[in-house]
């Protein structure tokens, strides 16, 4: 059989698929800016935030000489404390710091370590002799007698790598002891795996509740005619575009003692006291699934429009009572809406952070809360970091499901 | 009779839901209009003390035009991208497809705190923290996946024989894109233009992180105050940015009713 060729005598298949590639590439040509400036101004913050979990901190550019005898100190066992070179090494490097006023950087640093650390630094460079009484060993227990422990330069020793994986260790409540094995945190300084593990509950109860009260408004929705379903769908989307604030504004205003919920239990005579439904759990889950509820709604209202009401028509005319065929039919064939609602619910809410800040109580933050306090308050940005690696890992391993089960053309907007 | 009981139920239930849905917004307009001071129902008298407090005063009134500043330039950036991007990628099939679509649609998942964090760090060293124009870039990049996907939208019912038709006839391709294609695309272009707005208008986390005073904007200024004692004020904010939604929310239905017409969809 002839091949068919174009003008210029190769095959058509040849041409077209060249036609093809280069449209190809001047799609992808038109697509590059956006794909750049997604990479410089969100990917590369993000790569930033990666990077400082496991950033140690400014130890061995400070004190390079003492950095490097100290990991020699850590290979040694049993560990005893460091010999005088490292002594000698480390007043002779403190001296430094503090002239070059690089000192202050580095006791904040070792606060991290051990609360207590950062002035125990301050002192001894302040106090500390030109030359040595004796060794520089007993010259600096003399100073202070923290300095004959091992704990001091164990953590001196592990502020001195340049890497750590001391801050995800930390995020997940564990910590390397003076002999750099992993121990679990003590339970009473254990705060952060708890408020992951709550940050997951409330959002797990929140996409629970969004669910119930979805399904019946998006079947109801799906079921009328086309005009009425749009009118409705507006009050849907109402809350969706109103900023978050104003959303929050309305509850903190409702739930106070004096809101109109209270009011109207107590006119009802169904309680004496007002309840306290504001600044505890009770009130971040009610406004979270206020504010979460239309991402709920709109998948699970698309998929069940795409459902041929003909379906339940002949199972409930083959005999089946109705709610044999709803349990048989038409609930497994809206289960790809609930998949996607439940997936983007979950996802949005384990971010949360303003309405839990400002309407829960102390035991309701969320673990974006604990980042923002680390970054904003502590300035402990090595573990706020870590934090942020953590709950970005639970979000992208989410959102790989979301993508597997739902696929990228299924986030859809109204 | 059974089918009749499941109606009615299936409409309490709906209608308490979308009651669940509006009334917390409805309940705080009165209280903005309230002679007193305290936020409760019902308000002893009606005044506009709290509209006129909000609207003469230079904090509320520099915090609303950083909004509008920094909803401009990150709208502009991401309709531009957004909108080429999607054209792009439209009936463009390559290895990698997936991988890059969820790339470009990440921003909308992404946990805010991790992208205020991440451009805490990276704005600092470039100069822009503390600057409208650093908040404009970072909400732009959150903006654009709307616009995107949008857009996305709207070209799955473009026909391209349109385009064809107007370049076999010999338009360039520039003239091609003004004359034929943005016209039919626009509700699309608009209605993610809407949306990319909205997200900047109504973002605080990156704010936060990313402002000092005189870059406060109109969230983080209500953050503020709801934090440290809510006030009628606040609630008369509130009320006006309902006003705005609903004006922007019904603009965004008109459009897309009106992109289903011009698709011959509905």
């Amino acid at each position: 059989m002839e091949t068919m060729t174009a003008g210029d005598g190769r095959s058509l298949r040849t041409a077209l698929r060249r036609a093809e590639r280069a449209r190809s590439l001047r799609g992808l040509g038109l697509a590059l800016p956006l794909v750049l400036f997604t990479l410089v101004f969100f990917v590369l913050p993000i790569a930033g935030m990666l990077v400082k979990s496991v950033q140690n901190g400014p130890m061995p550019a400070i004190m390079p000489q003492t950095s490097a005898l100290l990991q020699q100190w850590r290979g040694t066992d049993p560990r005893g404390l460091p010999d005088e070179a490292v002594f000698a090494a480390f007043a002779g490097e403190l001296r430094t710091a503090s002239q070059d006023r690089t000192l202050p950087e580095l006791a904040t640093r070792l606060n991290f370590e051990n609360a207590g650390y950062r002035s125990l630094l301050m002192a001894t460079a302040r106090r500390l002799p030109e030359a040595p009484a004796g060794s520089w060993r007993d010259t600096l227990v003399g100073l202070n007698p923290q300095w004959g422990e091992v704990g001091i330069w164990a953590a001196l020793g592990r502020a001195s790598t340049r890497l750590t994986d001391g801050y995800l260790l930390a995020a997940l409540d564990h910590r390397r002891d003076d002999n750099d094995r992993v121990q679990s945190t003590d339970a009473s300084r254990s705060i952060y795996v708890a408020s992951l593990l709550r940050t997951l509950e409330i959002s797990a109860i929140v996409t629970l509740i969004c669910l119930v009260l979805a399904y019946p408004l998006a079947y109801r929705l799906a079921t009328l005619p086309e005009s009425t379903a749009n009118l409705l769908m507006i009050l849907v989307l109402l809350p969706f575009w109103t900023s978050l604030l104003v959303r929050t504004a309305s509850w903190l205003v409702i739930l106070q003692r004096e809101g109109p919920i209270n009011e109207m239990l107590q006119w009802l005579g169904l309680i004496d006291q007002p309840l306290e439904l504001v600044f505890n759990r009770p009130g971040v889950i009610i406004a979270m699934t206020h504010v979460l509820l239309p991402f709920m709604v709109l998948p699970i209202y698309s998929v069940m429009k795409g459902i041929p009401p003909n379906y339940m028509r002949a199972a409930t005319s083959l005999g089946a009572p109705f709610f044999t065929a709803f349990r048989r039919v038409y609930f497994p064939l809206s289960l790809p809406g609930v998949t996607a609602g439940c997936l983007l619910v979950f996802i949005l809410a384990i971010g949360y952070y303003i309405t839990p800040l400002l309407i829960g109580g102390a035991n309701d933050q969320m673990v974006s809360a604990l980042i923002a306090f680390l970054t904003l308050q502590t300035l402990n940005w090595g573990l706020a970091a870590a934090l942020g690696t953590v709950l970005l890992v639970i979000t992208i391993a989410l959102y790989f499901v979301y993508t597997r089960v739902v696929g990228t053309d299924g986030v859809k907007l109204g | 009779m059974g089918q009749r009981i499941r109606g009615i139920l299936l409409w309490t239930v709906s209608l308490l839901v979308l009651a669940f849905l509006v009334l917390p917004l409805l309940v705080i307009v009165p209280i903005s209009f309230s002679s007193a001071s305290f936020l409760s129902l019902p308000i002893p008298g009606v005044s506009l003390r709290w509209y006129e407090a909000l609207l003469t005063s230079p904090a509320w009134g520099r915090a609303i035009l950083n909004s509008f500043i920094v909803g401009a330039i990150a709208t502009v950036i991401a309709v531009a991208l957004g909108t080429l991007a999607a054209i792009g990628l439209h009936r463009n099939e390559f290895r990698g497809k997936a991988l890059l679509m969820g790339l470009l649609i990440s921003p909308m998942i992404v946990p805010i705190v991790i992208v205020a964090l991440g451009s805490y760090f990276f704005y600092a060293p470039l100069g822009l923290s503390s600057s409208l124009l650093g908040l404009g870039l970072a909400h732009a990049a959150l903006g654009a996946p709307f616009v995107l996907v949008t857009v996305s939208a709207t070209l799955t019912g473009f026909d391209a024989n349109f385009a064809r038709a107007a370049a076999s006839l010999g338009a360039a391709p520039l003239t091609v894109f003004r004359r034929v294609t943005l016209p039919i695309i626009a509700p699309g272009v608009i209605s993610g233009a809407l949306f990319a707005f909205v997200t900047s208008f109504d973002e605080v986390v990156v704010a936060l992180f990313l402002t000092g005073p005189l870059q406060r904007t109109l969230p983080r200024q209500m953050f503020d105050g709801i934090r440290e004692n809510i006030s009628p004020t606040i609630l008369a904010a509130a009320t006006l940015l309902i006003v705005f939604a609903i004006v922007l929310l019904l603009t965004a239905e008109m459009l897309r009713r009106r992109s289903q017409r011009l698709r011959g969809i509905s």
